[in-house]
């Protein structure tokens, strides 16, 4: 195998639905619902999903959610605004957690 | 790569994903053959010279091209136009207004009582010899469509070239200034999205809503409507496809997202499309790539016969999908 991710996978993602098929149309039908058109638009839950994407670091996510951002509307600024969300958000949860640093140090120091 | 090769390379690229067929697709629909329903538009290609070279033009057209329809020509169009009582006029190119007969086949058409489109590609406004074509629709009661793919520059001039979407506002504030656009206006300006890119076009209504909004804000343009239209898999932009490794993605997203109700309701079922040269046929789209109308009866305007042409077969291939593709395309916008 030269290497874990292949883009061409992305299109075989309904083969996950061997071997389980009752919870592979059960994801299915969730994950159509989540993302339809409701309180949020399709372009706002498309432009988290692309945040969370590269928060979560999926590349076949952000593949398949930048082309459905564009597809939606959205254009590369906004694109590149949600992606900084991702990031601060990211940046900010190690941050945050400098606080248990401070925790486990004041414990053990005199 | 001429209308011919473009075809070829759809049906035999090495090493390309294997297609469902689109006559198989109709078939499955029930529509094959597709036949047309009549024709409620006749829509002329005046040629393929533009003042502009965009990235995804499936006419190739450019300075450089000289095709361009004779008067003698355009009189048989106008000929066979006046024995019908079609109602819409659809003029394109190529840039139509370079061709010295545009202003006369508006003319004609008008005093035949039929509404005129002159689709625009805007920046031709601000060329010299056209500085007062925008009076010269208004005095006509054109209506413009005009292409702007974007109410950003950036993306605009990716796909149009460098400076096009200023020229393009320019263009579009002058039009405003004579009435074009305003609301309750009968001088109609509906604009024309096409993707930057290898993807589809995004929801027409929700597009529009934000080029309204937008184009307000930053520029003070209005416009009437907003056509989204799916860039067709064939000439400038099918080389992009395959110059960028996207052509088999392209194609497998056109193709799963085939609509059966956008199927049943394309353009060319109620369009005919006459090329420069007076070859008939059933789209602009066949005509770039050379697929003329099926009835060989039939094949140049000279021959023009409503009763034969009305309920015609249509001649489809595999870039056909790009008009059944989601919410459908066609050139005014959406069709499902």
């Amino acid at each position: 195998m030269a290497g874990y991710y292949h883009q061409e996978d992305l299109a075989r993602f309904g083969e996950m639905g061997k071997n389980a098929p009752e919870l592979w149309k059960k994801f299915n039908e969730w994950y159509g619902a989540v993302f339809a058109e409701g309180a949020l638009t399709t372009r706002e839950k498309n432009l988290i999903a692309l945040a969370v994407a590269h928060a979560v670091q999926c590349p076949y996510c952000i593949d398949a959610y930048t082309t459905a951002s564009l597809e939606a509307g959205s254009n590369s600024d906004q694109m590149t605004e949600a992606v900084h969300v991702a990031a601060a958000i990211k940046g900010g949860a190690a941050l945050v957690h400098g606080l248990q640093m401070r925790n486990a140090v004041d414990k053990v120091s005199m | 790569m001429s209308g011919a090769a473009s075809v070829e390379a759809l049906r035999v690229l090495p090493g390309a994903a294997p297609q469902k067929a689109f006559r198989d697709a109709l078939g499955e629909s029930g529509l094959y053959p597709l036949r047309a329903t009549g024709i409620g538009v006749l829509q002329i290609n005046v040629g393929k010279v533009c003042n502009q070279t965009c990235k995804h033009c499936h006419v190739d057209a450019g300075p450089n091209r000289r095709e361009s329809m004779s008067r003698e020509t355009a009189e048989l169009c106008m000929r066979a136009l006046e024995r019908t009582a079609i109602p819409v006029v659809d003029i394109t190119g190529g840039a139509p207004e370079i061709n010295p007969n545009f202003r006369w086949l508006v003319e004609r058409s008008k005093s035949l009582g039929r509404h005129v489109m002159d689709r625009c590609n805007l920046t031709i406004l601000s060329t010299e010899p056209q500085r007062d074509l925008a009076e010269f629709l208004a005095a006509h009661e054109v209506e413009v469509v005009a292409s702007l793919p974007y109410f950003q520059a950036r993306e605009t001039d990716s796909q149009r070239g460098d400076g096009v979407f200023d020229k393009s506002v320019e263009a579009l504030r002058k039009l405003n200034s004579l009435g074009y656009g305003k609301p309750g206006s009968r001088l109609k300006l509906n604009l024309v999205y096409n993707p930057v890119g290898a993807f589809l076009p995004p929801a027409q209504k929700a597009l529009e809503a934000d080029f309204r909004r937008e184009l307000l804000r930053r520029h003070g343009v209005e416009f009437h409507s907003l056509y989204t239209i799916t860039n067709m898999p064939i000439s400038r932009f099918l080389d992009f496809l395959h110059g960028s490794g996207n052509y088999d993605r392209y194609m497998s997203r056109l193709i799963s997202s085939y609509n059966a109700g956008a199927a049943a309701s394309v353009m060319c079922r109620s369009t005919l499309s006459v090329g420069w040269d007076g070859a008939l046929y059933d789209c602009d789209f066949n005509q770039m790539v050379e697929m003329p109308v099926l009835d060989g009866r039939a094949r140049h305007i000279r021959d023009f016969d409503e009763a034969l042409l009305a309920g015609r077969e249509i001649a489809v291939g595999q870039h056909c999908y790009g008009c059944t593709a989601g919410a459908g395309s066609s050139c005014t916008g959406t069709v499902a």
